[in-house]
């Protein structure tokens, strides 16, 4: 998934910090912005669009339309829950249709992929990366398990990123 | 056959709906018994959040109440200290704040209109399939967002929860350059806009009327926005700080989130936008005034069902507002008015998109929040809304139980009900056994 020259790879935090776990997407997103540059001029390696959202479909199909690759992070319910568990799946142009994508939003990501489809807005390639969330109740916070994942998460993200750029770049810290 | 005389219906998820709740109807001896609008209301988590807090964070914190309308609680909160403080915002500074909260005017009603309200009208399930067979008016929809977007991204920082306002204005004020650069898109957004009047108004409406009594800002010569004094259908006139003497909340068991009446009045009232048009049509800028006209729509509107036209019109009157603001655009020679630590209480009031948002902070000498409240419209609204649908319910007990839980929902879309959380869901039973 190498972007042509001047293709825009963007990563997407979707979350709520006040909604305890449901504040992993922006946790990535501050922990990427020491590692992935916004633009030519951040004197980084890697470069990439970071982009936070609270999930609503029509921003994420504007801050995803025209990109080679996309990557979602976003918090998810599971049942039964493993708190922490992380889940990567992609979701090619063409199989956007019969994507089915599970958030702790009710109208989020899963939305955002079936109008993107409709559209014919969807980026080459979307990657959607998720944490099992322990607890997505008011408050703020991760809990535990969920802060633990959060190193192995955003460097996840990061080869993603990594890999659609064809290049290196060095692993971030806990 | 399920429209027997006794039933309940229950909607375990009204989809298309910003926040989280669940609605009950029964039905005894084919009358309409009991209808529940239940609603579990984040702000007064917020409320606590805020005490202990300085004066300068509740437009920050209070933001973050609701991704679809963080600068109504921005503004609301900042008037609120800024009255605390003794201060008020120079002509510059004041239509920056009303030029943001255009942007937040166009995007939440083009939101709701495209993405959760005209799907009813078409017999769509939802925006996707609306999509699938009208993708150019579902791209209008979000060219007018990005329109809106980009408005608050230069204001604001950024578009969802922004970050460049504070108590006194703003950190950095735009150039008018900045500003100069938006018109063009800002030119085409009232051309869509006025498509979109001219498209909802097309739609089949149910004959339908509320008698609320009706409560919204006023400003002379203005359409009320981010300021005002509060006036209602029935005489009232007041300020905010006189709100909580006018506006009675109580607890009910069934909801989070208190209901809210008029002191000296068993009824409920409605706020937003047929409020707001049917106390203030007189003052609509030109564009906004002719789409009206060409809507059909009269001085006044109290059928919730066109509540999405009058939602059209309000956006070419923000794209209107928003031109007019940038072209008499000059640069302040500050972002902001100092404000020294304030000692009492503060009170502020603002036109959420979905109506009359209160803010009431009461601050120690060092300007420590020691108490806050805040009362959003959806909460005022609950008990409107539970009247017209029990009305609305009994008109149509003829329906079967299916087509009835559809209707309910639509008619609870009619009020954009913004329940500020990050889950969007709402569960409605309709009980008539």
């Amino acid at each position: 998934m190498t972007p042509a020259r001047g293709r825009k790879v963007v990563v997407i935090g979707v979350g709520n910090e006040f909604r305890r776990d449901d504040g992993i997407g922006p946790e990535v997103l501050s922990r990427l912005r020491e590692h992935v540059g916004a633009g030519p001029d951040a004197g980084t390696e890697i470069m990439a669009q970071l982009v936070n959202s609270d999930g609503e479909p029509a921003d994420m199909i504007e801050a995803w339309t025209g990109a080679a690759l996309a990557v979602v992070v976003d918090a998810v319910v599971a049942d039964p829950s493993h708190p922490g568990r992380l889940h990567r799946l992609v979701i090619g142009r063409d199989e956007a249709s019969a994507a089915h994508a599970v958030s702790s939003h009710g109208l989020g990501v899963g939305e955002a992929i079936g109008l993107a489809a409709a559209l014919g807005r969807m980026p080459d390639c979307l990657v959607i990366h998720a944490a099992e969330a322990a607890d997505v109740g008011h408050g703020v916070g991760l809990t535990p398990a969920v802060a633990a994942a959060a190193a192995d998460l955003t460097a996840a993200v990061l080869r993603d990123v990594q890999t659609a750029h064809g290049r290196k770049v060095s692993q971030p810290g806990p | 056959m399920t429209h027997r005389g006794d039933r309940t219906l229950a909607a375990a998820g009204l989809a298309r709906v910003e926040g989280e709740g669940a609605m009950y109807v029964r039905v005894r001896d084919g009358q309409v018994d009991e209808v529940r609008l239940e609603i579990y209301e984040p702000p007064r988590f917020f409320e606590a959040f805020l005490v202990g807090r300085s004066y300068t964070e509740p437009p920050d914190i209070t933001a973050r109440i609701c991704g679809i309308c963080p600068v109504a609680y921005q503004t609301s909160a900042c008037q609120a200290i800024e009255a605390a403080c003794g201060i008020s915002l120079p002509e510059p500074l004041a239509d920056l704040r009303r030029l943001l909260y255009c942007g937040e005017w166009i995007s939440s009603h083009a939101l709701h209109i495209y993405m959760l309200h005209a799907p009813d009208f078409l017999g769509y399930p939802g925006a996707i399939e609306l999509a699938r067979e009208h993708r150019e008016i579902v791209e209008r929809g979000l060219s007018l967002r990005r329109a809106a977007n980009a408005l608050m991204e230069v204001i604001g920082g950024r578009s969802v929860h922004p970050v460049n306002v504070r108590v006194g204005g703003f950190y950095r004020a735009p150039s008018a350059g900045d500003l100069g650069r938006l018109a063009g898109q800002l030119r085409q957004a009232l051309d869509l806009a006025v498509d979109t009047v001219r498209w909802v108004a097309g739609f089949d409406f149910p004959d339908f009327t509320c008698d609320h009594e009706l409560l919204a800002l006023q400003e002379p010569g203005s359409y009320p926005i981010e300021r005002g004094t509060l006036v209602s259908s029935g005489g009232l006139a007041f300020p905010a700080a006189e709100f909580e003497r006018h506006v009675i909340e109580e607890q009910v068991p069934h909801s989070t989130a208190l209901h809210a009446r008029l002191a000296g009045h068993d009824r409920s009232y409605l706020t937003g936008p047929l409020a707001r048009y049917t106390l203030n049509s007189q003052c609509l800028p030109p564009a906004a005034a002719a789409a009206a006209r060409a809507a059909g729509l009269g001085p006044g509107c109290r059928n919730p069902f066109q509540s999405i036209v009058v939602r059209a019109v309000e956006i070419v009157c923000a794209v209107e507002e928003a031109l007019r603001l940038i072209d008499g655009y000059q640069e302040p020679g500050s972002p902001f008015v100092a404000a020294a630590p304030p000692s009492g209480t503060g009170h502020g009031v603002s036109e959420a998109p979905r109506g009359v948002l209160y803010h009431r902070y009461e601050l120690d000498g060092d300007g420590v929040v020691r108490s806050a409240r805040i009362v959003p419209p959806t909460s005022q609204n609950q008990a409107a809304i539970q009247d017209d649908l029990r009305g609305f319910v009994q008109d149509r007990l003829d329906l079967d139980d299916e087509p009835l839980t559809r209707a309910c929902e639509q008619a609870i879309r009619n009020y954009d009900p913004c329940i500020s959380c990050a889950t969007h869901f709402l569960a409605l039973s309709v009980d008539r056994t």
